[in-house]
C-alpha cells in the first residue's frame, strides 16, 4: 500500500516525542513492505531512507488552482494567534523565536508560483507554518496521485491532510498523539482544540496512543467511539543497556526526567519526595529537565528545607539522559495527563523500576510497574520507599519489566496499523 | 577639630564554576579559577593599580596629613597572592607609609556573626593572622563586620574579642533625629565606639558621582567642601565609607573620579577646617555622645539597610542552614582543603546572588552577579555544598576512626 504521510518532525532532528514515534512507525511499516511518501516541513538531508521524503520547502505551489485559494482563505485566519507556543516553556519559546526570526524567508515569489521556506521548528511563526504546510499538502496530493490513503500525524499537520484529501478524494487517516487537553488542561488554546476537532473529524478514521487517548478524543471532541482505534507505542530497541557510568554519591537516587510543565506533574513528585525524606533521609530526589514550572519548583524546594538532597540539573541532553537512567533506583513520572509517555520505557532498559501515574497511556502497556493516581502523594512517597528498601519487589520489576519491553515492537504495532489501512479503504462508500 | 575618615572596602569573592549535579561525589575543586583570576586582573587594571599609586601620591605630597583605612577581605588577599602580587606589593606599600590604617573582619567575608560566635570568632582570628603575616606584623585595632552588618550583639562579640571600635551604617531608621557625624557607643559595653557612615555624602561620590539625571551632577571638589562646610560646626566627625572599587570600576576612569578625588584633599585644607583621619585616631580624640540602640542587625546593602540582600527568602535561608549545620563536625577535621573551602563557601556574596528582590534594588544584584537568575545560583551553591557535606562526612568518619 502507498501511504502519503504527514509528519512535523523526524529524526534526529527532533524536539519531541512526535518525532520518535514517526520513526519507529515508518520502520515498522517498512517492514511489512510499505511504500511512504514522508512530508515534513524541512528535510535536513540525514533522514534514513526508509521512506520517499518530501520536503515541503520544495514544493512550489501553483496559487491558479481554486480549490487552493479556498484552503488558504480558509486557514490564514490562524495568523492571528501566530504567538501561539504550543509546546515549548518560555524559555525555549525563546530559544526557537530566534531562530525563526533569523531563518523564515519567503523565497522565490513568482506571480504564480510560492515555495515557502519552512523552519520546521516550532515558534511564533507556528500558525502560518502550518496554514503553508496545509498548502503544501494540497499541492503534493495534486502532484501526486499514485497513493491510496493518507496519515496525518497531531495537529500540526492536521490542516495539511484535510488538504490532501480534499484535493485528491482519498481517505484520511488522522493520528493523535497528544491533545491539547493533555498539554493544558483546562485552559485550552481555542485555535489549536480547533484544529484538532477539525481534522478529527475531516479524518475517515482516527488512530489514538492509547485508550486514555480515545477517551478524550471521544468525550472532548465529540467523536464516536468506533471511529476510533488505539495504537500504542513502542520502542526501537528493547535491549538491556549495560551502563559502564557510575554513581558518585553513597545515596539511592530517584529521578523525574522531563519537561517541567504542567502536564507532567512535577509538584506531586516534589511533596513525595518530602514524606519520603521526613521517613528516611538517605535518598537524593533529582528533578532532570526545563519548563516554566522549574523555577517554582526550586522554591519549593527550599521552603521545604530539603535542597541538600533533592537536586535540579537543568535540561540533559544526549549521554546525561543515559547517565541520568542509569544511575537511577527509581523513576518516577507522575504526569497529570499523558497520552503515552515513552520515557518509563527508557528507565526499564536502564533496569531502573517504574513509578508511572494512572493517568498515562504507558499504563496500559506496562504491567510491571508500580501506578498511583498522580494526585496520591501518599501512595507514590509508599512506593518510592518500597522499590528503595524491599529487594524483593524492585527486583522483580527489573526482570519482569525487561521481558514486557520486548513485546513492544514497531513490527506488530504496524501490522496492526495495515489492518486499518485496509478496513478503512474497505469501508469507504 | 574636624575630621574625615575615608575607609574602602575592598574584597572580592571566590566566584563558584558551573558545577552539576553529575559533579556530586566526583569533582572536588568547586572555583571557578579563570573568571576569579579574569575579574581580578580587569579591576587590578582600573582600579586597585590605579588608586594605590594615587593615593600613594597624596600621601607623600602632604606628609602625614592624608589618611586612609582599608579593609581587605581574606578570600581578597587569597587571591592577590594568587594572581595580583603586584597589588598585593602596592598595598603593602600604602601600609608602610604609616598613614593608612588597616581593620579587621571576617577571613571569607562571612555572615558567621548572625550565627555562631564561635565561627565568627574563629574566622576574625585567622584574618587577623593573615594581615599581621602580609603586614609585617600590623595588628589592626578596629573591626568592620561584613558588608557593614551591625546589631546591639554583634558590636558585644566585637568587643569581647578586644576592639575598641567598630564601622558600621548610619542607617535612617537606627539614628532617627540623630547626626552619623558623631561617635557613638555600643548600648551593651560602652568600652565599644561606634563609626557610621554618613550615606548621603559616601553616595554622592561612591553611587551619584556618574550619574546625569542627578541635579547636582556634575560633581566637582568646590561643590563638595560647600556640602561639608555646610555641616554645623559641632558635628566632628564626617565617616565617608564606600567600596573600593567605587574608583575606576564603578565610577569609570572616564568620570573624572580620580581627577576629583586627586583635587579633594588640596581643597579641603584650603577652604574648611576638616583634616583626614583614620578610625584609631578618632577614637583617641573624640569622646562618645552617647549610646546607639541597634537590636535587629543592620548593614549598608540596598533602601532597607537590612540583611534581605543576603538572607529571608527561602532560597537563601535553605542555602545558609545547610551551610551551617556543618560547623561542629568541620571544626573536628584538620585538612586544609576542607578548611579553605569551608570559609569560601560561607562568603556573602553567594547568598546575594540568591536575592529575589528584583523589583527594587534587583538591577544592582544583576549587576554583581555571574548567574542568569538567583534560581541558577541556588542550584549551583546547592550543587557544590551537597558534594561538601559528602567530603565532611568522609572526613569525620576518619578522624572518629582515629
Amino acid at each position: 500500500m502507498k501511504v502519503l504521510m504527514f509528519g512535523w518532525e523526524f529524526p534526529p532532528h527532533i524536539s519531541g516525542g512526535l518525532g520518535t514515534a514517526c520513526y519507529g512507525l515508518v520502520k515498522g511499516l517498512a517492514y511489512h513492505n510499505q511504500d511512504i511518501i514522508f512530508v515534513v516541513p524541512k528535510l535536513w538531508g540525514d533522514e534514513e531512507p526508509l521512506a520517499d521524503f518530501v520536503n515541503a520547502s520544495d514544493i512550489s505551489i501553483d496559487y491558479r488552482e481554486r480549490k487552493f485559494k479556498k484552503i488558504w482563505k480558509n486557514l490564514t485566519y490562524l495568523e492571528v494567534s501566530s504567538f501561539l507556543v504550543p509546546y515549548l516553556g518560555p524559555e525555549e519559546y525563546q530559544k526557537f523565536t530566534d531562530y525563526a526570526i533569523h531563518d523564515r524567508t519567503d523565497v522565490d515569489e513568482s506571480i504564480f508560483t510560492t515555495k515557502y521556506e519552512f523552519s520546521g521548528k516550532y515558534g511564533k511563526n507556528l500558525m502560518e507554518e502550518v496554514s503553508r504546510y496545509a498548502l503544501t499538502g494540497a499541492q503534493i496530493a495534486r502532484d501526486r496521485s499514485d497513493f491510496e490513503i493518507i496519515h496525518a500525524h497531531d495537529w500540526l499537520s492536521f490542516p495539511a491532510g484535510i488538504a490532501a484529501k480534499e484535493i485528491s478524494g482519498k481517505p484520511l487517516i488522522a493520528h493523535v498523539h497528544a491533545t491539547e487537553y493533555d498539554r493544558s488542561g483546562e485552559s485550552v488554546n481555542k485555535p489549536v482544540y480547533d484544529i484538532e476537532r477539525a481534522g478529527m473529524h475531516a479524518a475517515d478514521h482516527i488512530l489514538a496512543v492509547s485508550q486514555l487517548t480515545k477517551n478524550t478524543i471521544v468525550k472532548r471532541y465529540g467523536i464516536p467511539a468506533e471511529k476510533v482505534s488505539v495504537l500504542h507505542n513502542a520502542v526501537l530497541d528493547a535491549s538491556i543497556i549495560k551502563s559502564k557510568y557510575e554513581k558518585k554519591v553513597p545515596e539511592k537516587i530517584v529521578t523525574f526526567l522531563g519537561r517541567i510543565t504542567f502536564q507532567k506533574g512535577p509538584e506531586y513528585f516534589v511533596e513525595a519526595a518530602k514524606k519520603v525524606l521526613d521517613r528516611d533521609p538517605n535518598v537524593r530526589f533529582v528533578m532532570a529537565g526545563s519548563g516554566d514550572l522549574l523555577n517554582r519548583m526550586i522554591d519549593r524546594v527550599a521552603e521545604l528545607r530539603m535542597a541538600s538532597r533533592f537536586h535540579f540539573t537543568g535540561f540533559l541532553k544526549g549521554d546525561d539522559v543515559d547517565h541520568m537512567y542509569a544511575i537511577s533506583d527509581v523513576y518516577v513520572m507522575p504526569s497529570v495527563s499523558e497520552p503515552f509517555g515513552i520515557s518509563p520505557l527508557e528507565a526499564v532498559r536502564h533496569n531502573t523500576p517504574v513509578i508511572i501515574s494512572k493517568q498515562s497511556g504507558v499504563a496500559e502497556v506496562l504491567i510491571n510497574a508500580i501506578k498511583v493516581d498522580f494526585w496520591d502523594i501518599d501512595a507514590m512517597a509508599d512506593a518510592i520507599f518500597a522499590l528503595l528498601h524491599y529487594k524483593g519487589i524492585s527486583q522483580m520489576f527489573k526482570e519482569l519489566g525487561s521481558q514486557e519491553l520486548k513485546k513492544l515492537k514497531w513490527e506488530h504495532v504496524a501490522a496492526k496499523l495495515v489492518t486499518v489501512y485496509e478496513k478503512t479503504l474497505s469501508t469507504r462508500p | 577639630m574636624r575630621t574625615i575618615c575615608f575607609y574602602f572596602q575592598v574584597h572580592q569573592p571566590y566566584r563558584i564554576k558551573p558545577y552539576r549535579f553529575f559533579d556530586i561525589g566526583e569533582d572536588h575543586y568547586y572555583w571557578d579559577d579563570f573568571s576569579n583570576r579574569t575579574i581580578i586582573r580587569k579591576v587590578a587594571q582600573k582600579c586597585y593599580l590605579p588608586m594605590n599609586a594615587l593615593l600613594l601620591e597624596l600621601i607623600q605630597r602632604y606628609q602625614g596629613k592624608f589618611k586612609v583605612t582599608f579593609s581587605l577581605s581574606g578570600t581578597f588577599l587569597d587571591q592577590m597572592e594568587a594572581y595580583a602580587p603586584d597589588v598585593l606589593e602596592s598595598f603593602q606599600r600604602l601600609v608602610a607609609t604609616g598613614q593608612v590604617e588597616l581593620l579587621n573582619e571576617t577571613y571569607g567575608h562571612a555572615l558567621a556573626s548572625l550565627k555562631s560566635k564561635a565561627e565568627f570568632t574563629d574566622m576574625v582570628q585567622k584574618h587577623q593572622e593573615k594581615i599581621s603575616r602580609l603586614f609585617n606584623g600590623y595588628t589592626p585595632k578596629v573591626f568592620r563586620n561584613t558588608e557593614l552588618i551591625y546589631s546591639d550583639k554583634i558590636g558585644e562579640m566585637v568587643a569581647d574579642m578586644g576592639y575598641e571600635a567598630i564601622l558600621t551604617e548610619g542607617a535612617k531608621h537606627i539614628l532617627g533625629w540623630k547626626s552619623p557625624n558623631y561617635v557613638y557607643h555600643n548600648s551593651l559595653n560602652p568600652k565599644l565606639k561606634v563609626l557610621l557612615k554618613n550615606f548621603r555624602l559616601s553616595d554622592d561620590i561612591a553611587f551619584r558621582f556618574s550619574n546625569k539625571t542627578w541635579e547636582d551632577y556634575p560633581l566637582t571638589t568646590d561643590k563638595f567642601i560647600n556640602w561639608i562646610n555646610a555641616i554645623p560646626k559641632e558635628e566632628q566627625t564626617l565617616n565617608l565609607f564606600m567600596d573600593y572599587e567605587t574608583f575606576g570600576e564603578h565610577q569609570w576612569a572616564e568620570t573624572g573620579i580620580f581627577e576629583f578625588m586627586r583635587a579633594l584633599p588640596e581643597s579641603v585644607f584650603k577652604h574648611s577646617d576638616f583634616s583626614f583621619s583614620t578610625p584609631s585616631e578618632i577614637i583617641s580624640q573624640v569622646s562618645p555622645v552617647g549610646a546607639i540602640h541597634v537590636p535587629t542587625p543592620i548593614s549598608w546593602a540596598d533602601e532597607e539597610r537590612d540583611l534581605t540582600a543576603w538572607l529571608g527568602n527561602d532560597l537563601q535561608d535553605e542555602a545558609f542552614d545547610r551551610l551551617y549545620e556543618l560547623e561542629d563536625q568541620v571544626k573536628k577535621i584538620n585538612d586544609p582543603d576542607i578548611q579553605r573551602d569551608w570559609k569560601y563557601l560561607q562568603t556573602s556574596d553567594h547568598f546575594y546572588y540568591m536575592c529575589t528582590k528584583f523589583f527594587s534594588d534587583g538591577s544592582v544584584h544583576e549587576y554583581f552577579s555571574p548567574y542568569d537568575t538567583p534560581y541558577d545560583a541556588f542550584i549551583n551553591y546547592m550543587n557544590v555544598l551537597s558534594d561538601f557535606v559528602l567530603r565532611v562526612k568522609e572526613k569525620v568518619k576518619e578522624v572518629e576512626k582515629v
